[in-house]
């Protein structure tokens, strides 16, 4: 079993314990308590309402939509969703915040306790604790860069709905962080729930970290807010332990804080410690109801809910056949695995994954593009893999004929034909050719003749050239196999 | 010879309906008043040219014989509302300049009924207050003073019950989060119904306290309560907390008899500090349901003496929250002199808010406050809930409950707004039905020895307003209540 990472101190062996709690905005049209659009990008207060605002005399008006998604994405978690839940509203001042409190579900939250199961590098899963999910409302976003006097406030994310997804203090290194992490976008990103683009802000990430000799209790822990990768999630969270581990050895003690990871210095600074810290008067908001949701309709996208990544690359290993590696590669990310079976379907499945995992993504990492600007969609790849399967192109042409198709276009067999990249098959035609090769190389085919049985090698090669690379090996071989015999 | 403006809601109609007089003319009589007025000071705003263009076109709806139900007749609308293009401050400096563009459901709804919008009537600070004291546009007076003795209208609509008394409009709305309706209503001598919470929505109105609030009508008869309250009600989606129910007929139930019914008297509102007039008038009003063949009936509410102070943990938690939009960065008040983000806000808010508001501001976060969370709200929230198990026990027996309105007649201005515990004891009737939701309605009944009206109070079951109207018009009709005619 994979041990986790312990690190070393002056003074022993320290081992870390980690929770994160992850705000991923919700998948929807409207804001979760208005009827603003969502859209990423507009310019700014260009999605505004008198509610996103907070004008006097406005009320909230719950996003049955949203609720949708965090029911869903409660089951993908394996929660329970409760009946009934509460929103509370969160006070405090802040100009991104109009209402002066931030709607949120503090004591009664609309999913409770769950898990998700992670995979670690060295193929092996751990379960992970979910303590709960709760819907909120995000704040607006200030600008201090616009004005050389003045801070302005953009409210065009103000009252988006974000999902907070909280764990249990289940992770034990960064590694394990990074696959809880990992696991939690992918699974998001399959049922539709959130984008999961951590570069836009639609997943971000806290991550509580503390650490303890093997065995002890847990430490005094201290919260890195808002990262937006997995890669600077597992720095901050190593940085971070580091640094509460030389405190300690020092003889000091770790204050409770809320610091803020700096991703070009790697290291955190403290944002403001626990004396300091908000009391934020929790209530529930008295202008909404408490949520009410049926048994009915919990159950209804509990059969609604989509094959889930570790069912997917179960599936994708009885059914087509596939190593655990392969299918886990094709499987972290639902639009691989949707464009792999467009392709795979009745073709060699085995051949089509080893294919678009090797040459595929690898022209795609290579040009830093995602599969959905892929310029070679699945269809067009598929008939590509047909050319190679009924031996018109060899899978050495076959490589060439992508790269084409990738950087200017146009079909394989267009380019195949246009290029006259198509292998001869045709035995009689082949049989000519060879002929024709044996007969004006009379020495090279006596000593071969003579045992130099390497010569045959040079043969192919002979045969090759003559057709600009274009005929089928198998049946060169064949051919070359019975004229060289005498 | 009768003026347009004695009459009330029913015989304005009327009179517009049979022609007596055109809409532009009832619309110019009361802006000739309110224009003139010197004294009483319940309007702070008014808009001439948007009130007889109103008139006009609703004269031309009329002509076309496209008459709505309330067609022409002229509303004050309590500044907490907010008015299209209208200045809408609740009264105080934090919004004095605030004109929103928006319309609330409720005041929409009256405008799309016929309604003519009249002005806004003045209210204390975000309606904190029960005598208009705390209105950053000054005092209110009540129009049954003397030269002598300056009254309080109450509050906090206490503008909206001033203006109907003295026969500045023939209704106006108000809104009631522990008795600002019914209070002011009893200290003015006019009719003020607090409906069912959720009956009205209360989108676009600025919000006090969200889980009381209720908007209503004051006027000076039961049946202008019923036809205006007809015409505000109904489910809103953009207010969650709206109840989708059906409104019955209330002009209707006006006429209904009330034989049969049974009418809680409850002991626990039987003060020691009941004035000798109040304790008259509540006996007299058990006579008269007597008299028209209701069964009375001693019934007790163990929980009301919780109520006062419950509601003062709630309303003000609830407003603190409310009130911190006002934070001087999108809308209203900023002060000038700030030097950095926490001195804007401190300063702002300062600056903004009168004190009533800051006191109940601070009690509100003093409540919701890590360690006095469980002690206050929590609890308060727990004796709520009892008093709503007491309301319900209660009207498993009877059909409605009868109480004077409040334990006294108007006082003095000046007398109570030193002390604000003295001041919210006026509330001590009025917070009960606020907190378990419940339709309640003030009915003025008779004088105090100084001559000063009296309500009496019915509390009906929710969404059972048609109960209380029934049974108010017979209080109405049997009080036989002088309204004043005022004269400035």
């Amino acid at each position: 079993m994979r041990e986790p990472i312990k690190l070393q101190g002056e003074t022993g062996t320290w081992e870390m314990v980690i929770g994160l709690e992850i705000h991923a905005q919700v998948n929807c049209n409207s804001k979760l308590f208005s009827g603003s659009a969502t859209d990423f990008g507009a310019s700014p207060n260009s999605q505004v309402s008198y509610v996103d605002a907070a004008m006097p005399g406005m009320l909230p008006v719950i996003n049955s939509e949203a609720v949708n998604q965090a029911i869903k994405t409660g089951h993908a978690l394996n929660a329970k969703i409760n009946n009934v839940s509460i929103f509370d509203r969160k006070n405090y001042f802040y100009p991104d915040l109009p209402q002066g409190y931030q709607i949120s579900q503090f004591k009664s939250p609309i999913v409770g306790e769950g898990w998700v199961v992670v995979d670690l590098e060295n193929g092996e899963t751990k379960k992970i604790g979910i303590e709960r999910l709760h819907l909120e409302q995000d704040a607006g976003k200030l600008m201090h860069d616009q004005h050389p006097k003045l801070s302005l406030v953009d409210l065009n994310r103000s009252g988006i709905p974000l999902m907070e997804i909280v764990s249990m203090p289940d992770m034990r290194d960064w590694e394990e962080a990074g696959a809880y992490l990992r696991k939690l976008r992918s699974i998001v990103r399959y049922i539709g729930s959130c984008d999961g683009n951590m570069d836009e802000g639609s997943l971000r990430c806290d991550a509580n970290i503390s650490v303890r000799r093997p065995g002890e209790e847990f430490g005094t822990r201290c919260e890195l807010k808002n990262i937006n990768s997995v890669k600077y999630m597992m720095k901050a969270v190593e940085y971070e332990a580091h640094r509460q581990i030389e405190i300690i050895e020092d003889g000091g003690k770790v204050l409770q804080q809320t610091r803020l990871y700096d991703p070009v210095k790697n290291e955190t600074r403290s944002m403001r410690s626990k004396e300091e810290a908000h009391d934020y008067r929790y209530f529930p908001d008295p202008d909404l109801l408490p949520l009410h949701i049926s048994s009915e309709r919990i159950e209804k996208y509990r059969q609604e809910l989509p094959e889930l990544p570790d069912q997917k690359r179960e599936r994708f290993q009885s059914e087509y056949g596939l190593s655990f590696y392969d299918a886990d590669v094709l499987t972290a990310d639902k639009k691989h695995a949707d464009f792999f079976e467009v392709v795979a379907k009745s073709r060699d499945a085995k051949f089509v994954a080893n294919w678009i995992i090797t040459n595929f993504f690898g022209m795609l990492n290579e040009v830093e593009k995602s599969i959905e600007d892929s310029p070679v969609k699945a269809d067009k790849l598929g008939e590509l893999f047909d050319l190679i399967q009924d031996g018109t192109i060899s899978g050495r042409t076959a490589k060439d004929v992508f790269e084409e198709m990738f950087t200017k276009g146009g079909s394989a067999l267009e380019i195949v034909e246009s290029k006259g990249l198509k292998q001869i098959s045709n035995t009689d035609e082949l049989e000519a050719m060879v002929k024709k090769i044996i007969d004006d190389n009379e020495e090279q085919v006596n000593k071969y003749r003579g045992g130099n049985e390497k010569l045959f090698g040079w043969f192919v090669g002979q045969t090759m050239k003559s057709t600009g690379g274009t005929a089928n090996p198998k049946v060169v071989n064949e051919i070359l196999s019975k004229l060289l015999k005498g | 010879m009768t003026k347009i403006t004695d009459l009330g809601v029913v015989e304005t109609l009327d009179g517009l309906n049979k022609k007596d007089f055109s809409s532009e003319e009832v619309v110019k009589e009361y802006l000739k008043i309110i224009e003139s007025d010197t004294k009483l000071n319940a309007y702070i705003h008014f808009n001439k040219e948007k009130s007889l263009s109103e008139a006009k076109k609703s004269d031309q709806r009329r002509s076309n014989n496209n008459s709505l139900p309330l067609e022409g007749l002229p509303i004050a609308i309590k500044d907490i509302f907010c008015v299209e293009g209208e200045k809408t401050s609740a009264c105080s400096k934090m919004l004095e300049n605030f004109i929103p563009d928006y319309e609330s459901t409720v005041s929409s709804k009256l405008w799309k009924s016929g309604g003519i919008y009249i002005g806004k009537t003045s209210m204390d600070e975000f309606a904190m207050g029960s005598s208009n004291e705390t209105s950053y546009f000054g005092t209110v007076t009540n129009p049954w003073s003397t030269d002598d003795n300056a009254l309080v209208p109450g509050g906090s609509s206490g503008g909206s019950a001033s203006a109907v008394a003295a026969k500045m409009a023939p209704v106006a709305l108000g809104t009631d989060t522990g008795g600002s309706i019914r209070q002011p209503a009893s200290f003015c001598g006019t009719v003020g119904i607090k409906p069912t919470y959720g009956r009205c929505s209360r989108w676009g109105i600025i919000a006090f306290a969200s889980s009381l609030d209720q908007a209503g009508p004051i006027t000076r008869s039961v049946k202008d309560s019923a036809i205006i309250l007809q015409n505000m009600a109904g489910f809103d989606s953009m207010d969650s907390t709206s109840a989708n129910v059906n409104v019955p007929d209330f002009v209707n139930a006006c006429s209904k008899s009330i034989k049969g019914m049974k009418i809680g008297i409850p002991k626990e509102y039987r003060l020691d500090s009941l004035s000798n007039d109040v304790q008259r008038v509540w006996e007299s009003g058990i006579k008269w349901l007597k008299d028209a063949g209701a069964e009375i009936m001693d019934v007790s509410l163990p929980h009301t003496k919780y109520a006062l102070p419950t509601y003062y943990i709630v309303a003000p938690a609830e407003a603190s929250a409310n009130l911190s939009r006002y934070d001087g960065v999108k809308y209203g008040h900023r002060s000038e002199n700030i030097k950095d983000l926490e001195d804007m806000y401190s300063q702002t808010r300062a600056e903004g808010f009168g004190d009533e508001v800051k006191r109940r501001i601070l009690i509100g976060t003093y409540v919701l406050s890590a360690g006095y969370y469980d002690a206050y709200y929590l609890r308060a929230q727990k004796v709520r809930t009892k008093i709503v198990e007491d309301f319900n026990l209660v009207f498993n027996k009877c059909d409605a409950i009868l109480t004077p309105t409040t334990p006294t007649g108007a006082f003095k201005i000046g007398e109570k707004n030193i002390d604000p515990v003295t001041m919210y004891m006026n509330d001590v009737f009025t917070v009960p039905a606020s907190l378990a939701g419940l339709p309640a309605m003030s009915i003025p009944s008779g004088l105090d020895f100084k001559g000063c009206p009296l309500g009496l109070q019915l509390i009906g079951k929710g969404f059972d307003e048609e109960t209380i109207f029934s049974i108010g018009s017979i209080i109405e009709e049997s009080a036989n209540f002088k309204y004043i005619n005022y004269e400035d």
